[in-house]
């Protein structure tokens, strides 16, 4: 199905299943452990062996010799595959780093071996007997001291290096008001629940792979390129994922050393990489140093908007394009924007939830209030006053739905705004110093490609199969949902079968793109299984209406199984987008607002209420929506106050590479989160009216925190984490 | 994990022996810190003596009006006795100011105090640790060092003790009784069982090979206002990057105890002495010596001000 | 608040204090030591046998083999989840005689004649336990990895708020301790949860003690 029009009035419009907050169906699974996960998967395949993977020891360099003699002869060890004897391997389009190292070495703790061996403690201890002698290379681990060296990237999927709009310069340097700051942003994990794990098994030339991955179809294309086979010989099984958040995009060592593995042992053989090793071995978002400038008038108007980027990656990696939201949220008719690019040895960065826009609403949103505090004015309402219904750069070309400035006036008018003391430092509650931060939250709209296969049978039941992954975003009940809705039967009947590559393609778990376009994918499906029965009714499909388990037109009703009587039916077909996101600029919107507390003594901070007021059109299920935002608003919580992947710049790695070292928040430091979907439908995204959701969370929210933390204290930090050695040498005197 | 043998002892002197006559032996009890560094082989016994069967579980009081902890006492046990609660709220709460509900619920009184440094590096077995493998040098020294020591370190070693435990029995003058293989015991004063590191990182205490303790005796209440207060960036679940152990007496003479600021528990008897005169005053003794680092130089600042507070309002 | 009889019996173990599961140890036929490892590392295999969810399960186990793999790996009770293996994360909650433990950071040889529950020893997905359902409820998971540990945890936390044993937020050491919600987040707090359900898990073990969040 082509989406080229604006959606009109659709079954969907119906909202009998659709839009209701129906508790997520897996969760009797996942509640009492009997969701699968893919290291648990002692039922698919017999006679499993198990891997460990041994990391480098260095950053980069290369490995001079390597001694297997005494892993080899360890008990039960089975096979050791390094690089020298895992045959010849390509690589995949979307792994910049090889996944197995050696013997170059591209980063620290990159995969250079894998031990099989019958247990898994024989595996554990097997690689700790390897010998590996390393010779390390020239190396560069320290993003500010390599500044000058970064270059202009290549235009990517964030957009071009540089945007030029009006005269930037001469509109800032003759702005009454002028802001000019520098922000930075540290290197930050996923630290999903679930390590990368993977069982594989070879049968003849098939390969197969129970795994935990995001991208079904990204993950077959990249092992069978990294392996020479074809594609075609290799399956991907995923239909649970223990948290994902970017992480799991892409094809990762555990998968293709799990199959290297399998085929040195002769048997399958399952690997999950050890969790001191993930923060290294994987991927990581980026550190960025973010340069502001922002000009106004007097009365707030913006006049002049530049933002400039800088991050690190290996080469052929990425850049994190931390400017893209600049190019959007704001009016004025100046801007520019800049990303560079320099070459570093660390591991490998890439997408982590809101790839960009995280990192860059980190970095604009403390900037608009530095500005509102530098003009006198509300950050609320400087906001507003820069608000744009069209693209900047762009002006003939309008936001499909844009409702910043109703979310923030909704959040302030909730969260008590107006009692915030505009003067820093002046309210005390007991200990702790008190203070409210706001930030407007944007995040793009991304439509791309989705299929699904859709199946009635004799029962009346609905089975719908996509490669579609829920890595706990409430794919399976928003996919049964839009079944049930489409079909006319109640959600009980419909059976959702995820995360496998023998089933149609579909847009995958990223870039909160989720949502809409899989969901669209099976409306498109469904929609051909309406003429299917149609027809087999010998009924007018557009005069049909699938209700109630039946079929009606007229006064006739047949129920809808009767059209399977001979038969299972089953549809195909994909949404697949036209110009529409061209032609609107789709972006979905909301406002933070934080309340924290900083210990006047200690300044630790501690966060005691959060509001999030969002509007990213249809929301298909508000209880896993709700999840969606409150869970990025915990994680931008995180990015605001302790993650940090702190890199030791002389060994080049992040030496906090484990979960008591890079801090993540726990229970304690979460209050009770208010969140509120402002109504919307957007007829441009597709013909569910949705848009993404799950990223938008987090865009702005730890801007929010730091906001709220320079309200408490009158101390101003532009490097995160905000921690309180940070904060300490300029806290007011305690009382 | 490398291959041990394994045996549950059935007396503490049977324990002591066996450890005695058993190359690379170890006690294990909660096994919530050996167990994670075994994974690692940063320790490496070949031999484990469970001490989990040894009757040394209970609290008693003692004849002077004290307390003797068995070794045993998982932390969960200790921090809800009553009369810990009561007469040793420092005791309590940081303890309950240690680790999570679940670790605590294995913990032991013993293991706690033995429990090895966070530092990161010593922990990643590829970097430089004099503490891991001696004379290898010391990577946490110009790497990053925010949690690391600010006072009696060494060349050798920066990094701090992390339990919250010992700095609460440092305050209370607690007292360590051991076992010996040959069967002898001994009392060790909780001030002289850590080791600073000097040039031997590695070894952390006073206790001789194959030597267990059995119980950690307190000496009867001192009363006064018992206060921990543990400052982390996380809220829980996280060690500490300055704590404050005090006892404060109504005429504002008292104890104080640093945690996180040294490879042991910090305390000198001399700042004591200058509790009544406020916080500057206690931290300009306590850390008069402190080398910090430009990581770490905010951990001074912060102590005055954590004791500050905890003068101010001990309940807070 | 509705409960299991498996939690009463846990419940009955904490308040007596642990003594119960060391009693039960000390009288367990004590184990032959275990033959020294060769000097080629090979595996020393050691008998134990406990009791999972009131089954007894007799397992001839390499000694290195934490409780948390037995159960995995030996006994495929996968319900209880491998998150870091390293007591940093609280995936691996399990009940131990009535008193939740990281399952990780034990040796299974160290548990003959313990009595262990598990996330599958609470409710079945057509016989859902009260914190299951509420957790389901109040959509209190999101990926699902950690969700066995939280839940466990949650059902052992409410016990200790009962036995009244204190916690690092408890403002009067000496008072009845009270599951307010600064007591819930801090006694959760070994169980992490990246994708962030916080709020709902704490509504979700809130409407089961009988309070609302």
């Amino acid at each position: 199905m082509r989406f080229e029009h604006p959606a009109t009035f659709n079954p969907i419009d119906q909202l009998k299943v659709i839009g209701h907050p129906t508790s997520r169906i897996e969760g009797p699974l996942k509640t009492t452990g009997t969701a699968p996960y893919a290291y648990e998967r002692h039922d698919v395949v017999a006679n499993q062996a198990y891997g460990c993977v041994v990391g480098s020891a260095i950053g980069k360099g290369r490995i001079a010799a390597i001694d297997l003699e005494a892993a080899k002869a360890a008990p039960g060890v089975l096979a050791i595959v390094t690089a020298e004897n895992a045959g010849k391997l390509g690589k995949g389009e979307r792994n910049a780093a090889p996944l197995l190292g050696g013997p170059e070495i591209a980063h620290y703790h990159q995969a250079v071996a894998i031990a099989v061996a019958s247990t898994f403690e024989q595996a554990r201890a097997a690689v700790q007997l390897i010998r590996i002698d390393y010779a390390k290379g020239d190396s560069k681990f320290d993003l500010a001291a390599v500044l000058d060296t970064a270059g202009t990237p290549n235009p990517s999927f964030g957009g071009p290096a540089d945007t030029d709009i009006g005269d930037f310069a001469t509109a800032f340097a003759v702005a009454p008001v002028q802001l000019d700051a520098t922000y930075t942003t540290p290197d930050q994990g996923h630290a999903m629940m679930e390590p990368h794990a993977s069982i594989a098994a070879w049968d003849g030339d098939k390969l197969t792979v129970w795994t935990s991955n995001q991208m079904i179809a990204w993950g077959v294309e990249d092992l069978a390129k990294t392996l020479g086979i074809p594609k075609e010989n290799v399956r991907l099984i995923s239909p649970y994922i223990g948290g994902g958040f970017g992480g799991k995009l892409f094809l990762r060592a555990d998968v293709l050393l799990a199959a290297l593995g399998a085929r040195a042992a002769g048997r399958p053989v399952k690997v999950a990489l050890q969790r001191p090793l993930m923060f290294n071995n994987t991927t990581h978002r980026p550190a960025t140093i973010q340069r502001i400038r922002i000009g106004a008038e007097r009365d707030g108007k913006i006049t002049a908007i530049g933002h400039e980027s800088w991050s690190g990656n290996v080469i052929g990696g990425e850049p994190e394009m931390a400017v893209s939201q600049t190019r959007l949220l704001y009016a004025g008719a100046n801007r520019m924007t800049a990303t560079r690019l320099a070459a570093l040895d660390l591991p490998e960065g890439n997408a982590m939830r809101a790839p960009g826009e995280a990192s860059g609403m980190m970095a604009l949103e403390i900037a608009v209030d530095e500005l509102a505090d530098k003009l006198g004015i509300d950050p609320v309402a400087l906001r507003i006053t820069n608000d744009t219904q069209v693209d900047p750069e762009h002006p003939e070309r309008h936001f499909s739905q844009r409702q910043l400035v109703q979310c923030l006036n909704e959040g302030a008018a909730r969260f008590g705004w107006n009692k915030r003391n505009p003067k820093p430092g002046q309210v005390r509650d007991g200990r702790w110093l008190i203070g409210m931060g706001v930030a407007a939250a944007f995040r793009n709209n991304l439509v791309t490609k989705s299929a699904a296969r859709v199946r009635l049978d004799q029962q009346g039941r609905v089975t719908v199969e996509t490669d579609m992954t829920d890595i706990g975003t409430g794919s399976y009940t928003i996919i049964a949902q839009t079944a049930a809705e489409m079909m006319g039967v109640p959600l009980e009947k419909v059976v959702v079968r995820l995360g496998d590559s023998d089933f149609p393609v579909s847009c995958g778990s990223g870039g909160q793109w989720g949502g809409n376009n899989s969901t669209a994918g099976v409306y498109a499906a469904c929609v051909k299984l309406r003429e299917a029965i149609a027809q087999k009714l010998g009924i007018n499909s557009e005069e049909a209406v699938f209700a109630d388990g039946v079929v009606r037109t007229g006064n006739r009703n047949v129920p809808l199984a009767q059209a399977a009587g001979g038969g299972d039916l089953v549809a195909e077909d994909a949404i697949e987008y036209g110009d529409l996101a061209k032609t609107y600029q789709q972006s979905t919107f909301g406002a933070h607002f934080v309340e924290v507390g900083v210990d006047a003594d200690t300044a630790e901070i501690r966060v005691r209420r959060m509001l999030a007021v969002c509007a990213a059109g249809r929301i298909l299920n508000p209880k896993a929506a709700r999840s969606q935002v409150i869970g990025a608003m915990t994680m931008g919580v995180g990015a605001a106050l302790m993650e940090d992947l702190v890199v030791d710049k002389r060994h080049g790695l992040f030496i906090t590479h484990d979960l008591a070292a890079y801090e993540v928040p726990v229970h304690a430091d979460i209050p009770h989160q208010d969140m509120v979907f402002l109504d919307e439908t957007d007829p441009m995204s597709s013909p569910m009216k949705a848009k993404g959701v799950a990223e938008l969370g987090i865009c702005g929210v730890a801007a929010a925190v730091a906001n709220a933390v320079y309200n408490a204290t009158g101390v101003r930090v532009r490097e995160y984490p905000i921690t309180l050695d940070k904060l300490l040498a300029q806290m007011p005197e305690p009382v | 994990m490398r291959s041990f043998s394994y045996e549950r002892a059935a007396s503490p002197g049977a324990a002591a022996a066996a450890a005695a006559s058993t190359a690379n032996a170890k006690f294990i009890a909660g096994g919530t810190n050996l167990l994670d560094l075994m994974k690692l082989e940063i320790e490496t016994p070949a031999h484990l003596i469970d001490v989990n069967d040894l009757a040394l579980d209970r609290i008693e009081e003692t004849a002077d009006g004290g307390l003797r902890i068995g070794a045993l006492v998982r932390n969960t046990e200790l921090a809800a006795d009553a009369r810990v609660r009561r007469d040793y709220g420092v005791l309590s709460r940081a303890l309950l100011a240690g680790a999570s509900g679940q670790l605590r619920n294995k913990a032991t009184t013993a293991g706690n105090l033995l429990q090895r440094t966070r530092c990161p590096y010593f922990y990643d077995t590829n970097l430089p640790c004099n503490k891991r493998k001696p004379g290898s040098g010391c990577a946490a020294i110009g790497g990053f060092g925010r949690q690391h020591a600010v006072v009696g370190a060494s060349e050798a070693c920066i990094a701090t003790h992390p339990s919250d435990m010992a700095v609460a029995m440092r305050v209370l003058d607690a007292v360590v009784e051991t076992v010996r293989p040959d069967g002898t015991t001994r009392s060790i004063p909780i001030a002289e069982l850590h080791r600073l590191p000097g040039d031997s990182p590695e070894i952390e205490t006073v206790l001789q090979p194959g030597e267990l303790i059995t119980a950690v005796v307190l000496p009867r209440p001192v009363g006064g206002t018992q206060a921990y207060r543990k400052v982390r960036d996380r809220a829980s679940y996280a060690f500490a990057l300055v704590s404050v152990a005090a006892i404060v007496q109504p005429d504002g003479t008292g104890r104080v105890a640093l945690g996180g600021v040294a490879h042991k528990p910090w305390r000198v008897e001399a700042a004591d002495a200058e509790l009544p005169r406020g916080a500057k005053a206690v931290t300009a003794r306590l850390l008069g010596d402190a080398k910090p680092t430009k990581d770490n130089a905010y951990k001074l600042p912060l102590a005055e001000r954590t004791l500050a507070a905890v003068l101010r309002d001990p309940r807070a | 608040m509705q409960i299991s009889g498996r939690l009463e019996l846990s419940r009955r173990h904490l308040l007596i204090v642990g003594a119960a599961s060391l009693a039960a140890s000390s009288i367990a036929t004590p184990l032959p030591a275990a033959a020294q490892p060769a000097r080629t590392g090979a595996p020393v295999m050691t008998r134990v046998s406990f009791d999972v969810n009131g089954e007894t399960h007799q397992l001839e186990l390499d000694t290195r083999t934490t409780l948390l793999d037995a159960l995995r790996e030996h006994l495929h009770l996968t319900g209880t989840k491998k998150g870091c293996d390293h007591g940093q994360c609280g995936a691996c909650t399990v009940i131990v005689d009535g008193r939740r433990i990281n399952s990780c950071l034990t040796l299974a040889v160290m548990h003959q004649g313990d009595e262990i529950t598990t996330i599958e020893g609470l409710g079945t997905p057509d016989g859902l336990h009260p914190l299951q359902a509420a957790f389901v409820e109040h959509d209190g998971y999101q990926c699902g990895y950690c969700t066995p540990g939280q839940i466990c945890s949650a059902v052992a936390v409410l016990a200790e708020v009962k036995a009244g044993i204190p916690s690092h937020v408890t403002a009067d050491l000496n008072a009845p301790v009270r599951l307010t919600n600064a007591e819930l987040r801090e006694r959760m707090s070994g169980n992490i949860c990246r994708c962030g359900a916080y709020s709902n898990i704490a509504e979700a073990i809130s409407e089961v003690a009988g309070r609302s969040a």
